[in-house]
């Protein structure tokens, strides 16, 4: 039986200080399979795995591999091992070539024979059907090739075992599948493949079996075929969830914010909104798809008088029927005007808030400037913060804690809680439940829902494809800075939206199919 | 079984982790530790090197400090000289700026005062002479500290070479004023300025010679701290130190900030000249700054930018400095033994923040469980 096995873990445990990551977590992974880990953020899956590609040491348990107990102490173990992890974040030289970058950091001989690594590596890329070409440098290639030279990387050093931390959060939905049809193939080949994700339907898609776990501690696993997603979300929350977004009608249209013909340039001159043009609508949620840097932040950034615009304009119509150019404004202009523009951006405590200072600063960012007096006024946002930690239940000690040690949910309670609490016009929200839990990220929608029956224009750039369709009412679609799309969310499918993601307008497909 | 351990690995020995929170209690209690080890150390030193008893060479230490009342007085005015520089940088760190310049902007503070009082000292009442030699003087340090904000607000120059090299400047204007001024003629140096009828001195305040130093720096140590602590400036500067992005998302105009607090910053810095050069030395020279502009950084950060706690470290610091020279002549010593004393204790001091940040754990002996 034990030849079946190609990796046991038993009652492994690591602390970072007084946290408990890994609680005694035990999992096993048979050769030939692909293995699901389920769970919410801040569950433990990516420190479990990163305890079996060598980054983190455990502080107890046993790790067996091939029913051999091993000592892992650096990727160069996990290698040695056939261990290898593909990150969510890549790790790729962008000036070097696939090959190159595949080749780095192995022995290799006195001589570099280019050509047949890169025929080595054609026929990696042949046998399970990558679509990759070995000598295309990697600064040229999409979210998705650059993730293939990741997983042939791994193949090329002979892993047995390869350890994926969600890999399909950057990919389209065609994109996603083709993946998928890949591991498949690895799976044939009797790789053991270890998927770490929290997207159900990828789980009951692709895995054959799944292991959930839930704070730091091993739940239990499950044949894929005998499991719902009702029941892994149990197992994953620990309790029963409804998982329909309460969606109301929109309000009549009555445009809020109109976008007009803009076209924006990062600081290294290239252009990342290209002749933009849309209107939002208040009382409703207009979602925002894209794949991961399509613009989508420069986009909102322009509009909340953060990102310079080269051309074009933005107007904001208020409800009072008076029409403003803000395209021109600075934000601090656009507060003075109190048009009640909420946003809350994609990086919390990078942007929205000061990760140092406590409750009561942070929600005083907005207010602080109020007043003549030379002296800041911190009863008011005091009051504020009592009542957001009140009625949006954050956890927090209290007020006088900084918002670094809170948790992802918390941090973004606070900071929507202060963006809501000048009950705004306009609210933007970037991947408002991004790295949340499920329970914290439906209160989020609830949220979001409000905002837009009390008649707000709601704005939200959103990553996971299903909750965007379930969630807004219309949607844009970005791709490569263009718009390349305004759908209804209720009508549209998925695929659609896929195509259009990475469509391009003066037509023609941007990545190879 | 244990084969395979011998085989891959050995287990780290240590594990090094992230405190997650330490009592005020526990913290000082490592401080303190920090600072025994560290004299237990030098202990050792001062034995190697001069044969003398390390208790002796302590004793000596505090005499030289305030073993007499002049002494005393000396340790005084050093430390508010040193406390009135971490001030000024306190609102420039705290914006992370990094205000390298301190002694540039002392050193022209200084210069300011010298010329007013050696134009204007013999002939205007001394309260408007000193009136003029403090607005001087705040302005002479506050055109220092603008000028790197100035370009890095707009041009994103690097600050920190900016306010060093600005240092030299300081410097060479000084060494070109000290020809005009130069006095007995020959001698390369300015000597007492207007040492017959004391224009432009500092009086005495309550019968005490650096009364006047006394009170305008604590003054202004208060003043900071209220400053950082309740005003919205400090908000703002707190902000924009700790994340432009949030600063520009909330509205606030960061090169305005930067400008003022570089022009705070610089002021304080210019008037700390005016005290060393009005109230205590009435002379100027190259050396008028002394290093104290560097030491001051030293200062700021250890008291984590709490102007309560500079009194303290700054006092600690000119305590160990004059305790040197005492002993440097009392045992002979080069005047160097007391910076190594002084390194050392540093050393400890700022490591010590280490194991306050971390917990350091032995890796636990998991091996005896695991092979039965």
């Amino acid at each position: 039986m034990d030849s079946e096995v190609a990796i046991r873990l038993q009652n492994v445990t690591k602390r970072f200080g007084d946290i408990i990551a890994n609680d005694n977590v035990n999992l096993l992974v048979k050769k030939g399979e692909i293995l699901s880990i389920l769970g919410e953020n801040g569950s433990g899956k990516t420190t479990l795995m990163n305890m079996l590609s060598g980054i983190y040491f455990p502080d107890h348990g046993d790790i067996t591999v091939h029913g051999k107990k091993v000592t892992i102490r650096s990727p160069k173990d996990a290698f040695a091992l056939g261990i290898g992890m593909i990150h969510q974040h890549f790790k790729l030289i962008d000036v070097l070539t696939a090959a190159e970058n595949i080749i780095l950091g192995l022995p290799g001989n006195e001589s570099l024979d280019m050509k047949s690594i890169v025929a080595e590596i054609n026929e990696l890329v042949a046998k399970y059907g990558f679509d990759l070409d070995p000598e295309q440098k990697i600064y040229d290639m999409s979210v998705s090739q650059k993730q293939t030279v990741e997983i042939v990387k791994v193949l090329y050093r002979g892993a047995e075992i390869l350890i994926l931390d969600e890999p399909t959060a950057v990919l389209t939905p065609q994109e996603t599948s083709k993946l998928f049809d890949v591991l498949r193939n690895m799976r044939k080949a009797g790789k053991s493949i270890i998927i770490i994700t929290h997207k159900l339907n990828e789980v009951m898609e692709l895995s054959d079996r799944v292991t959930v776990l839930r704070k730091g501690q091993y739940i239990g696993s499950v044949e894929t075929s005998d499991a719902s997603i009702d029941l892994l979300t149990e197992m994953m929350v620990g309790q029963k969830i409804d998982l329909e977004i309460d969606r109301t009608e929109p309000l009549p249209f009555v445009g809020r914010i109109e976008v007009k013909n803009i076209t924006c340039r990062n600081r290294d001159g290239v252009a990342i909104l290209k002749d933009v043009s849309f209107t939002s609508s208040a009382g409703e949620i207009l979602g925002i798809a894209g794949i991961a840097g399509s613009g989508q932040k420069e986009l909102l950034e322009a509009i909340a008088g953060l990102q310079e615009i080269e051309s074009g304009e933005i107007l904001y119509h208020s409800p009072e029927g008076e029409t403003v150019t803000i395209s021109d404004m600075k934000a601090a202009d656009i507060r003075d005007l109190k048009i009640s523009l909420a946003f809350v951006p994609e990086d919390r405590l990078g942007m929205g808030l000061v990760g140092s200072m406590d409750l009561t600063d942070n929600i005083m960012l907005r207010s602080y400037n109020e007043g003549k007096h030379f002296f800041a006024n911190r009863k008011n946002p005091r009051k504020l913060a009592t009542r957001i930690v009140e009625k949006l239940s954050v956890v927090t000690p209290s007020v006088d804690t900084p918002v670094r040690k809170l948790s992802g949910g918390n941090v973004q309670k606070i900071l929507l809680g202060r963006e809501i609490a000048s009950s705004p016009n306009v609210l933007m929200v970037a991947y408002p439940v991004r790295g949340l839990d499920i329970n914290s990220s439906y209160m989020i929608y609830n949220l979001l829902g409000d905002q837009k029956q009390k008649g707000a224009s709601v704005i939200c750039v959103g990553e996971d494809l299903d909750v965007l369709m379930a969630l807004c009412d219309r949607i844009v679609v970005l791709s490569g800075g263009e718009l390349t799309g305004i759908v209804d969310a209720r009508t549209i499918s998925k695929e659609a939206i896929g195509l259009l993601m990475t469509s391009s307008k003066k037509g023609g497909a941007q990545h190879a199919e | 079984m244990l084969n395979d351990h011998e085989v891959l690995a050995k287990e780290p020995f240590f594990r090094i982790t992230k405190r997650a929170h330490i009592s005020n209690l526990k913290s000082w209690g490592i401080r303190l530790i920090a600072v025994v080890l560290s004299l237990i150390v030098c202990a050792f030193v001062i034995m190697a090197i001069t044969g003398e008893n390390p208790f002796n060479v302590y004793l000596g230490i505090i005499d030289g400090a305030i073993g007499k009342k002049r002494r005393l007085w000396v340790t005084i005015r050093e430390t508010l000289t040193l406390l009135i520089i971490a001030v000024g940088l306190t609102p420039a760190f705290k914006m992370r700026f990094w205000n390298i310049g301190a002694e540039g902007q002392v050193l022209m503070g200084g210069l300011a005062t010298a010329a007013v009082m050696i134009y204007l000292g013999p002939t205007l009442p001394n309260g408007i002479v000193l009136l003029l030699v403090f607005m001087a003087s705040i302005l002479a340090g506050l055109l220092w500290g603008i000028m790197p904000a100035y370009f890095k607000s707009k041009y994103n120059t690097n600050e920190t070479l900016f306010t060093l090299m600005l240092n030299y400047v300081a410097m060479q204007i000084v060494t070109f004023c000290i020809v005009f001024w130069e006095k007995p003629s020959g001698s390369n140096t300015v000597g007492i300025i207007n040492g017959a009828n004391e224009g432009g001195w500092l009086p005495k305040l309550f019968g005490l010679d650096y009364g006047w130093s006394l009170v305008i720096v604590l003054l202004m140590t208060v003043g900071m701290y209220v400053y950082m602590k309740f005003s919205k400036h400090g908000y703002e500067i707190a902000v924009v130190g700790e994340s432009q992005n949030t600063a520009r998302y909330v509205g606030i105009d960061v090169k305005k900030v930067i400008m003022r607090t570089m022009m705070i910053s610089g002021g304080i810095c210019g008037l700390a000249g005016a005290i060393i050069v009005s109230g205590a030395s009435h002379t100027i020279s190259t050396s008028t700054a002394g290093g104290r502009g560097f030491t001051a950084i030293i200062v700021a950060w250890m008291s984590k930018f709490n102007p309560f706690v500079m009194i303290l470290v700054s006092a600690f610091l000119v305590f160990m400095q004059q305790g040197a020279i005492q002993i440097a002549s009392q045992f002979g010593l080069n005047e160097n033994a007391s910076d190594i004393i002084t390194g050392i204790i540093l050393f400890f001091l700022i490591g010590s923040e280490f194991f306050i940040t971390y917990k350091v754990e032995r890796t636990k002996a998991k091996k005896e469980a695991t092979a039965k």
